[in-house]
């Protein structure tokens, strides 16, 4: 029955319109380029994590590189670009994986080995200069910060901005 | 008790079906549809395969470091200068016979062993072979002890000493893990030949040969049938992919 | 001579206890700032490099490993083959042994370049890994010694702390085994790859563990004023003359069996003669100071029997015992891996060369964190555990006589 409540949880969490248009304070998803994910943004939102372990393994095991979910894909659309017009790594918190990770306090390992921009991009060796942190990334200065960045902007502009 | 609806966790076959670039390679496992001109290689690790690599130490020329080069450029490990930590994927190693002075020179890796050390003494199962023989690393399981570079004889692996940044896609590396040779995996997967094969040939020297060791048509286990060749520290048996002639 | 029933009562609270347990949090701060830092910065700033991979952090960690198996020794010696005179240390015996091998675990997970995945090393295995083995031995060496004190200080029938004293014996020499064979089992250098390796860390373990105990033993009777009798440290004394002897014993069978094999006098010549720093380790510190000196000032009647013998003896066996597992861990690795028989080879990656090796501060800063946080957990143990006995005096230890 626990089982059951959690999954109706889990299941209202994912379809929750805390995703949708309407919650102020919703993490602002930068917008991306190239087509929607034929799954959809909830579903994606949902399990691109294991997604991602899935096809990771298909390809690092099995030596499938036709998968679907693999990481080195993803900043080709989902490049957070500076004023300059230059992709923004991870020690950016402008980065796609952080306007989420740090509002959820979700800290991931992905980019002490892969590369947070798109290939071809030359990283600047600044993110390397900030070294490994012992905690995990602050959770709650970031969901503060983003919080107080809510409440200063307008609703209508972080509804845009999200999708 | 009663089962609601669970949201179904993406299965591979979702996943394969999802994405309209994504291209169907195989039908079932091991039956592949794409092949992959002037090349043996198939896409997907193939348990029939065993990739190895002939290196003649006579055609591999003084001073030469096309091999390294390459490997460093096509992998991305390119260190700081700081020979003792920078990683080393592949080096040139010159050879002077004790008795006769005679000197040559060769390229050493990972040499992909059939059972290999390496493997053998990862507490968490990260050092691993893939089905083709080649020898990896699951960088997302390496906790950094280091244990299989006491155990490789061939000094093939290095430490990621410092963070980094500006990977390769297909090679990414990490701080605090374990990395070595891959034999260009994510190459070979493609239907191409490794960098520093391709490098070697490209010098005209031609001292390394890349091929199937199981396929007695492929041009190095031809090779190997013809001429003589060994493995390094042959007491050990480990069958390495990596095979050695002229030293 | 009337004797008094053995009594073990918590630490007091002492001056010089408190300042003990300042200086030890001291060093274990230092540690934890020297795992930050290396951590922040990756393992460039420590002296360790491709070539010489596991450094001083793993000669703390297998000396305080090793050592925590040692520290069982006068809790066996009591329960498992019954001496009377060692029951009113064997608790002491059971938490120290627990404490230096936190301590050592500390250090080699702190160590680790992923020490953030932990996690994934607790829950994946490989079994055909001798280190796999060790953290199921290491982990289970805990819960049995934990056993092992639990039934000690309960009030069940004596047959109990036999029968979990003999489980506890027999997995110390299975953990000991285990760490030994983490070089045994090289097949790849020429400085290990020998069965020998096993029995070397057993004995091993009997010494330093035993000097390590000695000493602890003797701090905290002084930090909290309590009295040992000569007795007890001629009879520890004696004891650790015999381990040191049995090190000294492995110690040449294993050079002189390489030094048989042409293909091993390579690496002999390195170590015995020719090595500099870990010739001398070896002669002088290892062989000299942690093995001749502590036997010779047991044993030679004119240096007279007084308490401080055992302990100086206990001294220069950690010393000596420090370079041992230091000439064993890094010598094995500075001296090169012969790719090519019968041939002299040379390369950017050092083949062919002896490879330099210079520990750094934070290396040591983590190591002596460790020492200092095996010495921690004893004695709040101590403080908050009825693990030490009020009195040693001669009169008042069983089977005095």
């Amino acid at each position: 029955m626990r089982l059951v409540i959690l999954i109706t949880g889990l299941l209202l969490t994912a379809l929750s319109p805390a995703w949708g248009q309407d919650a102020a304070w919703a993490p602002a998803v930068p917008k991306a380029s190239g087509e929607p994910h034929p799954e959809g943004n909830a579903y994606m939102r949902r399990w691109h994590m294991s997604m991602m372990k899935h096809d990771r393994d298909l390809t690092m095991y099995d030596g499938e590189r036709g998968v679907n979910a693999s990481i080195g894909e993803c900043f080709e659309c989902h490049a957070v670009k500076d004023e300059a017009g230059q992709p923004v790594t991870v020690a950016d918190e402008r980065h796609f994986c952080r306007s989420c990770h740090d509002y959820a306090a979700v800290k991931v390992d992905c980019f002490d080995c892969h590369r947070s921009t798109p290939e071809g991009f030359e990283e600047p060796p600044h993110q390397a200069s900030l070294g490994r942190g012992i905690l995990p990334t602050l959770p709650y200065s970031a969901q503060m910060a983003q919080v107080l960045e809510y409440l200063r902007a307008s609703p209508t502009v972080t509804a845009e901005a999200r999708e | 008790m009663t089962c609601t609806q669970k949201p179904a966790a993406p299965t591979r076959r979702d996943i394969l079906k999802s994405g309209a670039a994504m291209a169907t390679l195989q039908l079932a496992p091991g039956v592949t549809l794409m092949a992959f001109g002037g090349s043996e290689a198939q896409a997907a690790a193939d348990a029939g395969k065993r990739w190895g690599l002939l290196i003649d130490a006579g055609k591999c020329a003084e001073g030469c470091s096309a091999c390294v080069t390459a490997c460093a450029d096509e992998n991305g490990w390119k260190g700081k200068g700081d020979a003792e930590r920078d990683a080393q994927w592949i080096r040139k190693v010159t050879l002077k016979n004790k008795a006769t002075g005679r000197t040559s020179e060769l390229p050493v890796m990972c040499q992909h062993c059939e059972s290999p050390p390496c493997v053998d003494v990862c507490p968490t199962g990260a050092s691993f072979k893939r089905k083709d023989g080649i020898v990896l690393v699951d960088k997302h399981i390496c906790i950094g002890c280091r244990y299989c570079m006491m155990a490789c004889p061939f000094k093939a692996r290095s430490f990621v000493h410092e963070p980094v940044t500006n990977q390769k896609t297909h090679a990414p590396r990490g701080v605090g893990t374990v990395e070595g040779c891959t034999l260009c995996v994510h190459r070979i997967d493609a239907g191409r030949i490794p960098a520093c094969v391709e490098a070697c040939a490209a010098t005209g020297n031609g001292a390394m040969v890349f091929g199937d060791l199981r396929d007695p048509e492929s041009e190095i286990s031809r090779r190997l049938a013809e001429y003589p060749s060994l493995t390094l520290r042959p007491d050990l048996d480990l069958n390495q992919g990596v095979r050695y002639a002229e030293i | 001579m009337a004797m008094e029933k053995t009594l073990y009562r918590e630490l007091p609270t002492t001056g010089p206890l408190w300042a003990a347990a300042v200086l030890l949090g001291a060093f274990l701060l230092g540690g934890l700032a020297a795992f930050a830092y290396t951590h922040h910065h990756g393992h460039a700033v420590t002296g360790m490099t491709n070539q010489v991979v596991w450094g001083l952090p793993h000669v703390f960690a297998i000396f305080l490993i090793v050592s925590a198996s040692g520290a069982l020794n006068a809790a066996s010696i009591a329960s498992v083959f019954g001496h009377a005179p060692y029951k009113p240390i064997a608790r002491l015996s059971a938490v120290l042994a627990m404490s230096l091998l936190v301590g050592g675990l500390a250090v080699l997970v702190l160590d680790l370049g992923r020490p953030d995945r932990l996690i994934v090393a607790m829950t994946r295995y490989n079994f055909s890994s001798i280190f796999a083995w060790n953290v199921l031995l290491y982990t289970g060496f805990l819960a049995v010694v934990a056993a092992y004190l639990f039934v000690q200080m309960s009030r069940v029938p004596y047959g109990w702390v036999r029968t979990v004293g003999t489980a506890a014996f027999l997995w110390r020499l299975a953990l000991t085994t285990g760490t030994g064979s983490i070089f045994g089992w090289l097949v790849a250098r020429p400085g290990y790859d020998a069965a020998i390796m096993a029995p070397l860390f057993i004995a091993m373990s009997f010494s330093f563990g035993l000097a390590v105990f000695i000493l602890v033993l003797a701090a905290l009777f002084r930090l909290s004023g309590r009295k040992i009798g000569r007795m007890m440290y001629r009879r520890l004394g004696g004891l650790l003359a015999i381990f040191a002897a049995a090190v000294l014993y492995f110690t040449a069978v294993q050079h002189l069996t390489a030094l048989y094999a042409a293909e091993h006098a390579g690496i002999e010549r390195f170590i015995l003669r020719d090595g500099g720093i870990y010739t001398w380790l070896f002669w002088l510190v290892q062989v000299g100071i942690g093995g001749l000196a502590p036997i010779a000032l047991i044993y030679l009647p004119r240096f007279g029997n007084s308490a401080a013998e055992p302990i100086l003896a206990s001294v220069l066996v950690i010393v000596g015992g420090l370079a041992q597992v230091y000439v064993i861990v890094v010598g094995g690795q500075a001296y090169p891996m012969e790719l090519f028989p019968g041939y002299e080879a040379s390369s950017p990656f050092f083949d062919g060369t002896v490879s330099a090796y210079a520990p750094s501060l934070t290396e040591l800063g983590l190591g002596l964190g460790g020492v200092a946080l095996a010495l921690l957990a004893v004695g709040v143990a101590a403080k908050v555990l009825r693990v030490l006995p009020t009195n040693l005096m001669d009169a008042n230890v069983p089977g005095n006589d």
